[in-house]
């Protein structure tokens, strides 16, 4: 793995994410944001070993694998500002991203809604002959919905061409994952359906990456899959907005510390060369800066556009 | 003792009073025990009532719908909350197929006395999937009931009587409606459902809304006023089983009806209450019709496009104005956009 753009994709989507909070005060996203900051690795790591033509499917907490995926940058901030150069002309919003050009075939603000899509499209890659796969994208807490088992039980049956990746964040809104779970050992679950599951820890992007490059070749080569990893990450700011929330008490601030000494950004900028990080810093900021000028001068989409693609 | 309190706190306090005379009741859901209480709604109960009787839930609408439901039928009364409106739709099946249908096709053997709760959205990027209003795909449904107080004082009232009711009762509630405040008195106190609330009284149009459109058209009302045109509005409270009479003896007055419902129009509450009234009036007395809703559309995540998307008080004022005195004008500048919408900012 290319440890360097490993660094720069991580970073590129904080950064992004770190101007949506500067803004957020200004009104010009007035739209619920649920942030990824923290979580970026595991959209880097997973995206990083797909082709152009896999597709992913993911939450409303979807800016990191939008990025990661490839998506817009100028086309997502569009979006957050509610304007008509927006990926979905401003009526989908920060839940709502989408660029099939890149393989980002959309995300869902209903939790658990987008699993059973991802499975319906394996299936069709498969039927198809297709060379690529699909990756689907969610919570811990997606795995409580009834859909997620019934999903799992069409995938493994059929065998489709399909990863499921579990970012486990451990709460669900306020609520902890053991609150909500008598037996928290979420891939022995997935196992019974027939299918490999694997948990990784500490925010190992890196490490999912190579196994999501081992589970693509074994799906492609030797018509292998579904496959499920459970990658263990944390959510460094609040469930929704641009704050964080440590005064509600739900968890300890202290909690944070052992993920940000894991964190790629902090760790990889010590083994990299200065001079290279300060060329990524100048690009990076040089392409937010672009993306927000853009976004601020695009026009709010025509009082018509109301109107338009109810119906095909 | 009355004071004056927003509809979240009414709601709190309903809750409150019946779990503590009636050990049946029990309270779940998402996040209820967590820190914002469901904008206040559920704060401290848990602390109160114990994690028995007061519980946060799995992500499992579907199933834990069943759950409310089962536990109703071994004689507990659960109040089942969701955030959102837009969530029902995983819990349709066991709401629909079962709570609805339990009494009637056991023969009056069994029923299920459980209260839903459910909060539709509004504003700031909500968009498709967190705006919605279904209530008229559950008034659809005979043997459940569907109650949208948006007053304080029939929000309390009416969640007291949803809890003692023994049938399944779909209470619904609206972000915006939350913040409104009116009198209440202190002591538990029950309003039948299936009543109607006249909020003011007119001559010359019977204005019918619901949910945030009753504060929107409460205002419209008070502009025409300045006009010197009189509207008679009417807040229907329950949505089903539907206060028709009421209705009908105000149109019996005013001859002119208008419905400005918190929801699309298709096949939707609007037209059960025009339907109603053509019905009952025949074509009697030259009574004119007309209706507001959502547009046709799924809500819009810009504001560019989400401000048209509902009925304000200035196209509520020009709609209702145009069917008493054709041709009048109306200034933009009298109906400024509400407050509880120019004010909110989210994040959720
Ligand atoms: C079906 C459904 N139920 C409830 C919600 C409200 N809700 C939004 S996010 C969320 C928590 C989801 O947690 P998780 O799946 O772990 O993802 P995370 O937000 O931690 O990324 C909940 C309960 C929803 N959007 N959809």
């Amino acid at each position: 793995m290319h440890r360097q753009n490993y660094y720069r994709e991580i970073l590129r989507i904080r950064r992004v994410e770190e101007e949506i909070i500067r803004l957020y005060p200004s009104d010009k996203i007035m739209s619920p944001v649920h942030l990824s900051i923290g979580q970026e690795p595991i959209s880097v790591g997973a995206c990083m070993a797909l082709q152009p033509e896999d597709v992913v499917f993911g939450t409303y907490r979807g800016h990191a694998l939008y990025l990661a995926k490839g998506g817009d940058l100028r086309q997502m901030m569009a979006e957050l500002f509610g304007k008509v150069t927006g990926c979905a002309r401003g009526k989908g919003g920060s839940m709502h991203l989408i660029d099939l050009a890149h393989g980002v075939m959309g995300t869902s603000a209903v939790v658990g809604t987008s699993i059973p899509q991802a499975v319906g499209y394996a299936y069709a890659l498969k039927a198809q002959k297709s060379k690529s796969i699909v990756v689907v994208f969610f919570g811990e807490g997606a795995m409580e919905e009834g859909v997620f088992y019934e999903s799992l039980q069409f995938a493994a049956l059929k065998k489709v061409p399909l990863i499921f990746i579990c970012e486990n964040n451990l709460y669900a809104i306020h609520s902890h994952s053991t609150g909500r779970h008598a037996q928290p050992r979420h891939c022995d679950r997935v196992e019974a359906f027939g299918i490999p599951a694997r948990r990784i820890e500490n925010n190992d992007g890196e490490a999912l990456h190579d196994a999501v490059t081992d589970a693509r070749n074994a799906i492609l080569k030797h018509g292998a899959g579904p496959f499920f990893f459970e990658a263990m990450t944390y959510r460094w700011q609040e469930h929704v907005g641009p704050g964080t929330d440590w005064h509600l008490g739900y968890r300890e601030e202290n909690e944070i510390s052992a993920w940000k000494a894991c964190d790629p950004v902090l760790k990889l900028a010590n083994e990299l060369d200065p001079d290279i990080l300060t060329r990524i810093d100048a690009e990076i900021q040089a392409e937010i800066e672009d993306a927000v000028a853009f976004a601020e001068g695009s026009p709010f989409p025509q009082v018509e556009e109301l109107y338009t693609d109810v119906y095909a | 003792m009355d004071r004056i309190i927003k509809c979240s706190e009414a709601i709190r306090e309903a809750i409150d009073q019946e779990m503590a005379v009636d050990e049946r009741v029990i309270l779940l859901g998402q996040g209820i025990d967590d820190a914002k209480g469901m904008w206040g709604t559920t704060l401290g109960l848990q602390k109160k009532y114990g994690e028995e009787r007061v519980f946060d839930t799995p992500l499992a609408e579907d199933g834990m719908t069943g759950v409310a439901i089962g536990a109703a039928l071994a004689g507990l009364r659960p109040i089942h909350t969701h955030i959102r409106m837009d969530f029902l739709v995983l819990a349709m099946n066991q709401l629909v197929n079962i709570a609805a249908k339990t009494r009637y096709m056991y023969g009056g053997s069994l029923g299920v006395p459980l209260v839903v709760r459910a909060v539709i959205g509004r504003s700031w990027g909500q968009g498709a999937q967190h705006s919605q209003a279904l209530h008229s795909w559950f008034a659809h449904v005979p043997g459940i009931k569907v109650v949208m107080p948006t007053t304080a004082y029939d929000a309390k009232g009416c969640l007291i009587q949803a809890i003692r009711d023994d049938n399944p009762v779909l209470f619904v509630e609206h972000r915006m409606v939350h913040q409104a405040q009116s009198h209440v008195p202190i002591e538990p106190y029950a309003l039948p459902l299936g009543k109607a609330r006249i909020l003011s009284s007119g001559t010359q149009l019977t204005l019918v809304a619901t949910g945030h459109m009753v504060m929107e058209s409460m205002r419209a009302a008070e502009v025409l006023k300045t006009l010197g045109l009189s509207v008679e509005l009417i807040d229907p409270v329950t949505i089903s089983p539907l206060d028709s009479a009421t209705i009908f003896n105000s149109v019996e007055k005013t001859r002119r009806l208008l419905v400005v419902d918190n929801g699309w129009l298709n096949c939707g509450f609007s037209a059960e209450v025009l339907a109603r009234s053509a019905e009952h009036f025949q074509g009697a007395g030259n009574i004119s019709y007309a209706r507001m809703g959502f547009a046709p559309v799924t809500c819009p995540t810009t504001k560019a496009l989400e401000r048209q998307f509902y009925p304000n008080v200035f196209n509520i004022a020009a709609k209702a104005a145009d069917m008493i005195a054709p041709g009048i004008s109306l200034s933009e500048e009298l109906c400024p956009e509400a407050p509880e919408i120019t004010l909110f900012r989210g994040p959720f």
